[in-house]
Formats: structure tokens, sequence, C-alpha cells
């Protein structure tokens, strides 16, 4: 009796605390002084943590290139792989736009309950970390255990072909998730007016439609060649051969600095400029309105027509990026009857290593979602709302930098930065700060868009109504994008769960899951097959769970 | 040609029937409203004409074309949207034109027919300009020609002026009006604004919960309501309640609360069943002092309102009901507050109704 009311009192005491931090916070909120101080420490954060470390980390090893100048067989070399980046990055979103587009139609218009478990599919090859997608298509596409039993010889080795299918499949959630937000947003009546004056579906898709969400494929396109440009641990498992910047970048690290310094700099700068570029043109480029082709189009709106889009849409879903992304599990189910399965529970190696870097990959995660959050946060309303005058629009495209840079070239940068800057750094901070920096600007991208779209007339009632502006960001801005923020999360959290390259170039003592399974593949520790498939399978098992467990917590509540 | 003929039309969302067996017939170059107000099916009512959804039961004819399964861009119809829809990624020209180019007309005839649709909507400026760019009567003729331009002989506007101020909108009506008029168009227009449906319809039909229930024209409507809610809807109405104490064929005598007695033109009630007694604020004619008029009811001014061209009284009368009564201010010796004054009207010129088994509050409800 006495105890639980010494805990109630213990209760109440604490929620009076918080009432009374929170109507401090409201009141400290109103002082500009303060408001500016949250917006700048977020920018310093920015600049220190993120942008500047992997960018001084190259540079400051500028004295390298010349060396590198001088070996003239080495440059061309470079030059090779740079070129390979660009070509396979520009074909690969474009194709992955063009196949997504279908398929975020598909998603967004149907009204079909079986929908959400495609759009929850379609999630897939983006919570597979990539070195093991990697693993799972060179399974799928070229050893004997896929697809190439049916024709008896390799179906695809190991090259340019293996490397596109992989940046195919890794960026196609991507630009799916960002068209289909692009199509429920936007006003269906558009449509409706472009049927009543004698445009076909299809018609009126090509010139209403996708002529509004543009700016959705431009930032989809930019998205799926930003991953490209910089996706390193999968494409060295499928390359072969085949050199592209980051395997460059991977091969020569050890033995020529200047390299990857140059092939850095070279991809960062080639990528601002082609983003500049699409972004340029696609604002001035129109879909064709002019010609319309009234017959074939008309035959093109045919639900035989959809019918057929519909299903080769599905086939290449289905037969390009869910089954080879999900083929490296699938000896899991093999395993389940057999030792390996109960090996593979207990404590023994290599199992002992596995789980634990499974859990530190999981906290790895966790800890870098909140960083984002709380750093992200303040971020994205200065980019969405131009709080900081015309500094917010230079911020807006600095946010999107540290995901243009090849993630081991990031790795490798942030550790030059980190080691000369603070000799004794602890690895798990650099690990932090590598995964902090790839992940940023889809969170503060997410969210940006988010707050965009809540109309600055609720916040300004919510002003004249008497909340000051801490106030305002707790009942208005919150409530209405705070599912926006569950999904920034999301992406952070599989991003970081899942990334290898980075990680792979900054530590050397701490394993995550992805590099323990990359070591796994690569026969640096004896495991079977079996074992790896269960490897894989854990992994993605736990990933999917955690992810679908957020989904309904986010599509419970309903939407805004 | 476009004549629209709709029959037994019903469509449910839900549980929710947003158009309740609805018989229509929309005559060929008629200039057709139909008035109800929000929720009452009236925008589902010309979607399903249009295309947009289809009809759960009925049929939809346009001409002699039976158009139930007929997609919106096969209907030949012009349709005007409450917030225009002007596609935002094209300027006003490449909006008016897109009809012709995507109906694949060549290039010359397209800019052809943009020129005389801007022609008739006299905008000739800013065709350069985005529809963002634009104020709002602006856009409204760019959606009205872009409508136009498409070809069509049925025009279709969903609260095409519910967007625009008053000044705007008042000039704009008579616009539309004349140029449906000029082109021999056959116009079906959606408004909860009685006014604006009652200066420009050659017809009306008023909505009530997904149910048509009087059709006529606006003097039709005006000087002989069938229902409660036509009469309060369409210029309104003071409700007296009562019931009938004396019935004759033509004539009843109807007794108000507080044993007030008025004379009415019986429509088929019987001595001794509830009844209302529908008077329009402008029939009563106000007179200081007490006199002997037939249907004479004394009272005192509670409020006076000048609105220009009207004054608006409110009366307590003897028995405490509240009526309301506009008479011209110009042509007409004024009252103060406080005044005693008599009131009276022509059996004539009220309507008689049976009491509404729903109740008055519900009948006269516009939720």
């Amino acid at each position: 009796m006495e105890k639980k009311h010494v805990q109630l009192s213990i209760r109440s005491g604490l929620v009076g605390l918080l009432k009374k931090l929170v109507e401090k916070l409201d009141k400290l909120s109103s002082k500009s002084a303060i408001k500016y101080g949250v917006y700048l420490t977020a920018v310093a954060l920015f600049f220190t943590l993120i942008l500047i470390p992997p960018l001084l980390g190259i540079l400051i090893k500028w004295g390298t290139l010349l060396d590198f100048f001088g070996d003239s067989e080495l440059l061309s070399r470079a030059m090779d792989a740079v070129r390979n980046s660009f070509v396979v990055a520009i074909v690969v979103s474009a194709l992955d736009v063009t196949a997504g587009v279908p398929m975020a139609w598909l998603i967004a218009r149907s009204r079909s309950a079986w929908i959400n478990v495609l759009d929850a599919l379609a999630d897939v090859p983006f919570i597979v970390p990539t070195a093991v997608l990697g693993y799972s298509l060179l399974l799928f596409w070229y050893r004997p255990e896929g697809i190439s039993a049916l024709f008896g010889s390799p179906l695809i080795s190991p090259g340019w072909l293996l490397v596109a299918l992989l940046h195919f499949a890794f960026s196609y959630p991507v630009v799916v998730r960002v068209i289909v937000g692009a199509l429920l947003d936007y006003k269906i009546e558009y449509e409706q007016a472009a049927r009543t004056l004698g445009a076909p579906p299809f018609t009126t898709a090509r010139t209403v439609t996708l002529g509004i969400i543009k700016p959705s494929l431009i930032a989809s396109f930019i998205l799926a060649f930003a991953r490209s440009i910089s996706e390193t641990g999968a494409t060295m498992m499928v390359a072969g051969a085949f050199v592209n910047g980051p395997i460059f970048i991977q091969n020569t690290k050890e033995t020529n600095v200047g390299a990857t310094v140059f092939v850095s700099l070279i991809l960062i700068v080639f990528s601002c400029l082609i983003f500049a570029t699409v972004r340029y043109v696609g604002s001035r480029f129109k879909m064709p309105v002019k010609g319309a082709w009234p017959s074939l189009e008309r035959k093109l709106s045919y639900s035989s027509a959809t019918l057929f889009r519909n299903s080769v849409t599905l086939s290449i879903f289905l037969a390009i990026v869910l089954v080879p992304s999900l083929f490296a599990a699938l000896p899991a189910f093999e395993a389940l009857p057999t030792d390996a399965f109960r090996k593979a529970l207990s404590d023994v190696p290599p199992w002992d290593d596995y789980w634990q870097s499974l859990v530190l990959s999981y906290s790895l995660g966790a800890a870098v979602t909140v960083l984002n959050i709380l750093i992200g946060l303040p971020m994205a309303i200065i980019v969405a709302r131009k709080r900081l005058g015309n500094f917010s629009s230079l911020l807006n495209v600095l946010v999107d930098i540290p995901i243009i840079v090849p993630s081991v070239a990031l790795g490798i940068s942030l550790k030059f930065f980190w080691k000369e800057t603070i000799a004794f750094i602890p690895e798990t901070l650099l690990l932090i700060f590598a995964h902090l920096a790839i992940t940023y600007p889809y969170f503060v991208r997410s969210m940006a868009a988010a707050v965009e779209r809540i109309s600055v007339e609720l916040e300004e009632a919510s002003r004249t109504l008497g909340a000051k502006p801490f106030c305002v960001f707790r009942t208005v801005i919150f409530p209405l994008t705070k599912y926006s923020m569950f999904s920034g999360a999301i992406m952070v959290f599989t991003r970081s769960v899942s990334e290898t390259g980075a990680t792979m170039a900054v530590v050397t003592k701490l394993k995550t899951a992805p590099v323990v399974l990359v070591d796994w593949v690569k026969g640096k520790v004896a495991v079977s097959p079996l074992e790896i498939g269960l490897g894989c399978g854990f992994l993605i098992l736990i990933s999917f769970i955690i992810l679908l467990a957020l989904r309904l917590v986010v599509r419970g509540k309903g939407r805004y | 040609m476009p004549d629209v003929r709709l029959v037994n039309v019903t469509k449910r969302f839900g549980k929710i029937v947003a158009v309740d067996k609805v018989n229509l017939h929309i005559k060929d170059k008629e200039y057709f409203s139909i008035l109800g107000p929000s929720g009452c099916g009236k925008t589902t009512l010309l979607r399903l004409i249009a295309g947009l959804i289809k009809p759960d039961e009925g049929e939809i004819y346009i001409g002699d074309r039976l158009v139930n399964d007929v997609p919106p861009e096969d209907r030949d119809i012009g349709f005007v949207f409450q917030t225009f829809a002007l596609f935002p990624h094209m300027n006003a020209w490449e909006n008016v034109i897109y009809g012709p180019r995507v109906k694949g007309f060549d290039m010359r005839k397209a800019e052809r027919i943009g020129h005389e649709v801007l022609e008739m909507v006299r905008l000739h400026e800013r065709l350069d300009a985005f529809p963002h760019e634009l104020s709002g009567g602006m856009m409204q003729r760019v959606a009205v020609a872009r409508a136009l331009a498409a070809g069509a002989k049925l025009l279709l506007l969903d609260e095409p002026l519910g967007h625009l101020d008053a000044k705007v909108r008042n000039e704009l009506r008579y616009e539309i009006r004349r140029m449906v008029k000029d082109l021999e168009l056959t116009a079906i227009h959606v408004t909860h604004d009685q006014s604006e449906a009652m200066a420009i319809s050659d017809r009306i039909a008023v909505m009530k919960k997904g149910k048509v229930l009087q059709v006529g024209t606006p003097q039709e409507l005006y000087m002989n309501p069938k229902t409660i809610f036509v009469a309060h809807f369409i210029g309104g109405a003071n409700f007296l309640e009562g019931f009938v104490a004396e019935a004759a064929d033509e004539k009843a005598v109807i007794e108000l609360r507080g044993g007030l007695r008025v004379q009415a033109v019986n429509k088929g009630l019987n001595r001794g069943e509830r009844a209302v007694l529908a008077v329009r604020p402008e029939v009563f004619t106000i007179r200081g002092g007490k006199s002997q008029n037939t249907n004479a009811l004394q009272g005192v001014i509670e409020r006076v309102a000048f609105e220009g061209t009207n004054l608006r009284y409110e009366v307590r009368l003897e028995n405490q009901d509240l009526i309301v009564i506009v008479a011209p201010s110009l042509s007409h010796e004024w009252h103060r507050v406080g005044e005693r004054v008599t009131v009276s009207f022509e059996p004539e010129s009220a309507h008689l109704f049976a009491y509404p088994e729903a109740g008055m509050r519900e009948e006269t409800s516009v939720e």
C-alpha cells in the first residue's frame, strides 16, 4: 500500500516535471536567440559531422594526387572506371524510373487489399544488406544452384550486366516509394479534367499526371543515380573483371591514396554537374503534348493493354528484383531440419561472431536513427521553411552531397579526417559518423518534403492563437509529419543495417552483420552454403519483422 | 441534339445514398441548374452525367445514346470544375488547346479553335501565364475556354463561380449564360446559390438528400413551391404553424398559435389537420397602428436593418411568433424598433402545406 503510494507520487512528480520542462521550452523558443541557436547548432553539426569530414578527408590527401598523375597507365584505368560508373548509373536509373512508374501506378491506384502485400514486398531489396544482395544476385544469375540450373551453363557471368542488374534491384524500392508518394499526394481532379476534355487514360497519364509529378520523377532518378554511383560492397561481389569508380578505389586504396582522392573528386564533381543538368533540363522539358496519337493511345488505354502492362511490370519486379534479392536466403529453408540450424542457434564459431555482429548492427542502426532525428529535424525545417534566408537554398543543395560520395571513399576519407584530428578516436564513433553521413540526406529529404506539404497558414493560425514556436512544432508540425518521420526513420535504420562499403573502409576490429557475411561469402571464414543461407535468412527476416512492425504502427494510425 | 435523360439513377457511397432514384430530362439547348444545399448529391449527379463515376442503378442517356459504360473522354462533354483544375504545368494557352490536341486535331485547327474560344471568353492577354499567376476570375475564364474548346455541345459546370468574389461572380454568371446561348449549347450548372440559379437558368431542379424535390422554371419554383423545403430554399419564407380550423373547397381558415386566425388557399387539407403556412417576407404589407384588413396580425417591431434596396423588419406577433418582413426602402414609410404595427398579406400569396412528418427543423434543414 505504502509502496504503491510512493510510486504514484513519483510518477505524478515526473509528469509535473515534464510539464514544467515543456512549458519552459515553449517559453524559451519564443526568444529568437534560442530559436536561431537551435538552427545554427543543427547547421554547425551538419558541417562538422556530415559534410566537411568526408570532403576534407579527401582534400587533406591532396598532395598524393601528384604521385598519381605520374602514373599515366593508372590514370587511364581510373578514367575508364569513372566512365563505367556514369554509364551504368545513367542507364540503370533511367530504366529504374521507367519500370518504377507503372509499378507505383499499380500500387497507388489499386483498391485491392493485396496491394499492401505488394507494397511491402517492393521494399524488400531495401532491407537486404547490399553485400548480401550482391551475393544473392550472383547465386541467382551465375552459380549452378540458381537460374543457371535451367540452362546448364551460367546465364549471366559477373561483369557489367550483373552490376547493372544489381543496381537496378537496389534502387527499385526507392524509386517506387518516391513515385507512389507523389501519386498519392496529387489531386485526381487534373486527371478527371483531362478525361472530360477527350483524353483517354493513357494520354492523360502521359500529358497530365507525369507532367505534374515530374519533380518526383527527377528526384527518384537522382536518388537512384546517387546510389548507383556510390555503392561499393555489393558491386564488388558481382563485378568480376568489370571496374567502376568505387571498385577502383577499393582495389587501390592500400597502394595508391592519390587514386582514391582523384576518383572520389571526379565522381563528386561530375555527379553534382549531372544533378544540376537534370534539374535544369527537367524543369524546362515538357511532356510532349504536341503530338497526340488518338487511335494508338486509345488502344493503349484498353483493359487488355492495361493487363499486359501490369503483367510485364509484375514480371520484372518478381524476376529481376524480388526473387534474385531473396535467393541467397533460400538455403535457410533447406537448413531448417538439419544440424546446421541447431548449430546456428548455439554459441559455437562462427555463429558467436555472427550474433554479436547482429547486435552491433541493430544497435548502430538505432543510434544513428536517433541522432538523425535530433540533428536532422531542425535542418529539415530550415530547408523546408527557408528559415535562414538564402543560406537555406545553399543548404538544400549541400544536404545531398554525402549520398553521392562513393561509400568506400566516404569511409576512407572519414578515417583520414578523424585520425588526423583526433588520434585515438574509438572505432565505434567512426562507425557512427560514417553511417550518419550516409543516412542523413535520406532523413532530411523526406522530412523536408513532409514539412513543405503542411500549409504555412496552419502554423500562422497556431501562432495567432497564442502558441510559441516550440509549441507550434509540438502541436501542429509534429502530429502532421510524424508518419513521414517514421518512414524517414525506417529508411535510415534499414540503410544503416545494410551498409557495407563504408563500414569495411572505416573499421578494422568491429564487424557489423554485413561485414561478417562478406567474410563468409568470400571464404575468409570456413562456412557451408547452408550456413551462409541461414546467416542471410536471419538478417533479412529480423529486418523484415522490424520493418513490418514499424509499418503497422504507421499504417494503424491512418494518414492525414 | 444533346438532351440528357436520367432514368432511376442511384449512386451509393457505402451506406450513404448520394443520388436516390433520380429521373430528369434536360432538354436540348436548355440552361439547366441543379440547386441544393451542400451534401445533397448535386455534384455527384453531375459527375455521373460526366462519367467520372458510374451509377449503381439506372440509365443515363446523352442524346439517344445510353452512356452508362462510356468513359468520360468519349461522352463529348465540357466540364468546368469548382477548383478549375487547370493543369499547373501548362500555361493558359496550352490548357485551352489541350482538348483539340489530344483529340488529334492538327496544330492549325487546334490553334484556330483556341483563338475562337478565347475571343468568346474575352481573354487575350497573359496567355503565356501559368495558372498560379492568374487571378480567380481569369482562371475561371481559362477553365471555361478550355471546356468550350473541346467542341462539346454539352457543358457541365460544377459550382463554377463558387471560388470567386461576389462582384466577379455576378458578372461572370451572365457571361456564361450568354456564351451558352450564343453557341446553342446544353448547359447543366450545379450550384448551392439560389439567386445564381434563379438569375441564369431556364429551369432548375431542387435537390435534397439525394432526391429531386421539384423541377421547374425559376418563376414556377418561386410562385408555386411544392414543398416547404423548396419554399424555404428558394426565396425564403416565414412559416406560421397551426391547424385547419375550417376547410371549404378552395378556402381554409388556419388557426395559428395563440388563437390567431388567417385565411389561406386550401390544397386538399382536411379540417383539424396540422398545417404550415409559408408567407414570403416581401408579400406582407406593414402599417403603423391597428387596422382591420384580411389576415391582419398585430405585433411589435423588434429589429430593423437597412440593406440598401430593402428594409428588413423583425416583428414579434401577439402570439410570440417572430416573422421577417422585407419592404422596399424608397417607396415606403419607415418604422422604428418598439413601434406597434399591423402586418397583413393576401390569402393567394401564401402557400399552405401539411405539417411535415419529420418536423419543421428537419424539413427546413440545409445541412
